[in-house]
């Protein structure tokens, strides 16, 4: 029996010879990764272990953007908490408001993660890197905290189900709606305690950032992880980071094989054609309750968001800067567009998109998680509505445990600050 | 080890903006944590629950954002275990983690809320007192036993260098 692409990984790290779905196994991770609101508790526990010196001072990752720039004074400390542990521990890849992203645009922007990697995050949204064909997995503090010590992490390694996707993607359709159409086949728990593989032609032909948009998601149908096999696309987009490690001996040999083995098992496979598939939109309160945008021109909006670690990438940018181009936010709603990291951001200037948002009534924010998880810059009061092109539309997500959150890609959310409502972008 | 203590229950996919809202993640105080646990969908919980109590709920529980102060919230306002129908992968981790004991159960709509329940996590045995019914399920495994026979990870890893 052959293995999957996260199974080879798995096993790869693991020191074993062979491995199978429901084992418990230790690897060692490549990557060891929080945040503002998850490495204060990580550095606690890492303390009060008595370990002196972090196992690997190139392998730990702390970027400060949930809060930051710091919202108020506790968040304030909590960033202070993560910049201190860096000088303390010369931890180099630590990221500093300036030069802070949002951790899962960042890091695979600066070639830290890439193809065949184990990579472990105290943020959910870690399984973005899944895009590129790493392991990449969000876990706990506390899982943060032991890796700092020794390097590991505890997996029960998943079963693998498949998702083939075939046919043409329309205009207007792009990774975020083959997620949320996919999210809203499944459930909410529907690839829960899986690993969720992305394959077929329109996979072949989906850009990174749309790939990004797609494995960051895979949490939200309950995987632990969203891989799709490097390819010539991906094999690009690490070259074009420029970080030396892609031309190691080391990192070429692990490339050899990184696919699925055509006879791996996988628990279960779907097969769709998404030719002709509508831009979807996921309706509160959950990110499976998906829609086509053109059965909710009934609903109003006050606010709309673009950006986040699921679609604040430069081609996401671009995408709603074309439909924004010359026109005007319908008054009383608030476009609030924040890209990812501070490359997309000049980029976007430089590409006169930030012109664009702003001639059309938006605010460009920097990058930060903020408005996401109802943290700061974008909160909203009882009763109002959001469309945004973030992950998650829970119950008080974005502020008042009586506001409402749907989520879209970038072209419907950008149509849909221009009419007030929500809006198919082919109506533009 | 066995807990008994009387039933909050909660639906599906209790989220973990659900059991702690994301404004509260500036403080990684577990009683303050607490004092704000599952606040957006059940605004009196923290103040009706005693410690010993437990959390019953339907599939995915914990299903969101990796937050650990969503498992420190739980055990910071006194509930000694969590039992679900399923649970969701981070959290599990975390629960396992930190040392918060819980138990999957099948079916767990037979369990009320103000029920009384006795739960024997290493027979993986739970007695609904109220109903006068026992129901059985998985225990367990031996690896994770072991981490929350140690007190959390940070113990297991410490005591496995030794």
């Amino acid at each position: 029996m052959g293995y999957t692409i996260a199974e080879k990984i798995l096993l790869a790290h693991s020191g074993r010879k062979s491995i199978a779905p429901g084992e418990f196994i230790e690897a060692n991770v490549d990557l060891a990764l929080g945040n503002d609101i998850t490495a204060p508790i990580a550095i606690e526990e890492f303390r009060k272990s008595g370990t002196g010196k972090v196992f690997d001072n190139k392998k730990v990752v702390l970027v400060p953007d949930h809060f930051a720039p710091a919202k108020d004074l506790r968040s304030a400390n909590q960033c202070k908490i993560l910049a201190n542990f860096a000088k303390e521990q010369k931890i180099k890849n630590y990221f500093e408001v300036g030069c802070m992203g949002i951790e899962h645009a960042l890091l695979p922007e600066l070639g830290l993660v890439g193809p065949g990697d184990l990579v472990i995050g105290a943020d959910s949204h870690t399984c973005t890197y899944g895009a590129l064909g790493a392991y990449s997995t969000g876990v706990g503090s506390t899982d943060l905290a032991r890796a700092f010590i020794d390097g590991k992490c505890w997996f029960k390694v998943p079963p693998t189900v498949k998702f083939v996707y075939g046919g043409k993607l329309g205009k207007w359709a792009g990774g975020k709606d083959l997620i949320l159409y996919t999210i809203g086949k499944i459930g909410v728990d529907g690839a829960l305690y899986k690993v969720m593989e992305f394959s077929g032609p329109v996979i072949r032909k989906l850009g990174m950032d749309d790939r990004f948009s797609m494995s960051n998601m895979a949490i939200e149908a309950g995987g632990r992880a969203g891989l799709i096999e490097p390819d010539k696309i991906t094999f690009e987009y690490i070259r074009q980071t420029g970080n030396s490690r892609f031309k190691t001996q080391k990192f070429k040999s692990r490339l050899k094989g990184l696919r699925s083995d055509a006879d791996a098992h996988y628990e279960k496979i779907y097969s769709w054609d998404v030719s002709g598939l509508e831009p979807q939109v996921a309706c509160p309160h959950l990110p499976s309750n998906v829609k086509p945008a053109s059965e909710l021109g009934g609903v109003k909006l006050d606010q709309v968001v673009i950006g986040s670690c699921t679609n604040g990438r430069i081609s996401d940018l671009r995408i709603a800067a074309k439909i924004l181009k010359g026109k005007k936010t319908r008054p009383g709603l608030r476009l609030i567009i924040f890209p990812a990291t501070q490359k997309i951001y000049l980029e976007a200037v430089k590409e006169g998109l930030a012109e664009i948002f702003v001639r059309a009534g938006g605010v460009f924010s920097t990058p930060t998680c903020g408005p996401c998880l109802g943290g700061h810059m974008g909160i909203l009061a009882e009763g109002e509505a959001c469309l945004a092109t973030t992950n998650r539309n829970f119950i008080g997500r974005m502020g008042s445990p009586k506001s409402f959150v749907y989520l879209s890609g970038p072209a419907v959310a950008a149509a849909s600050a221009i009419t007030g409502r929500i809006t198919h972008p082919e109506k533009i | 080890m066995i807990i008994k203590g009387k039933v909050h229950k909660f639906s599906d996919d209790v989220n973990t903006d659900d059991i702690i809202a994301a404004k509260y993640l500036v403080s990684t105080d577990a009683r303050e944590l607490g004092s704000h646990c599952m606040e957006t969908i059940a605004p009196d919980f923290s103040r009706k629950v005693a410690a010993g109590d437990i959390i019953v709920a339907g599939k995915n529980f914990g299903c969101g954002s990796s937050r650990e102060h969503a498992p420190l919230a739980i055990k910071g306002c006194g509930v000694a275990a969590v039992v679900a129908k399923s649970f969701a992968g981070i959290f599990f981790r975390n629960a396992i983690n930190i040392g918060l004991p819980f138990l999957e159960l099948a079916d767990t709509d037979d369990i009320s809320d103000g029920d009384t329940v006795e739960i024997d996590l290493s027979k993986g045995m739970i007695k609904n007192i109220a109903k006068g019914k026992t129901y059985h399920t998985q225990a367990f495994p031996e690896f994770l036993e072991q981490i929350v026979k140690e007190g959390g990870l940070i113990n297991y890893v410490k005591r496995k260098k030794i």
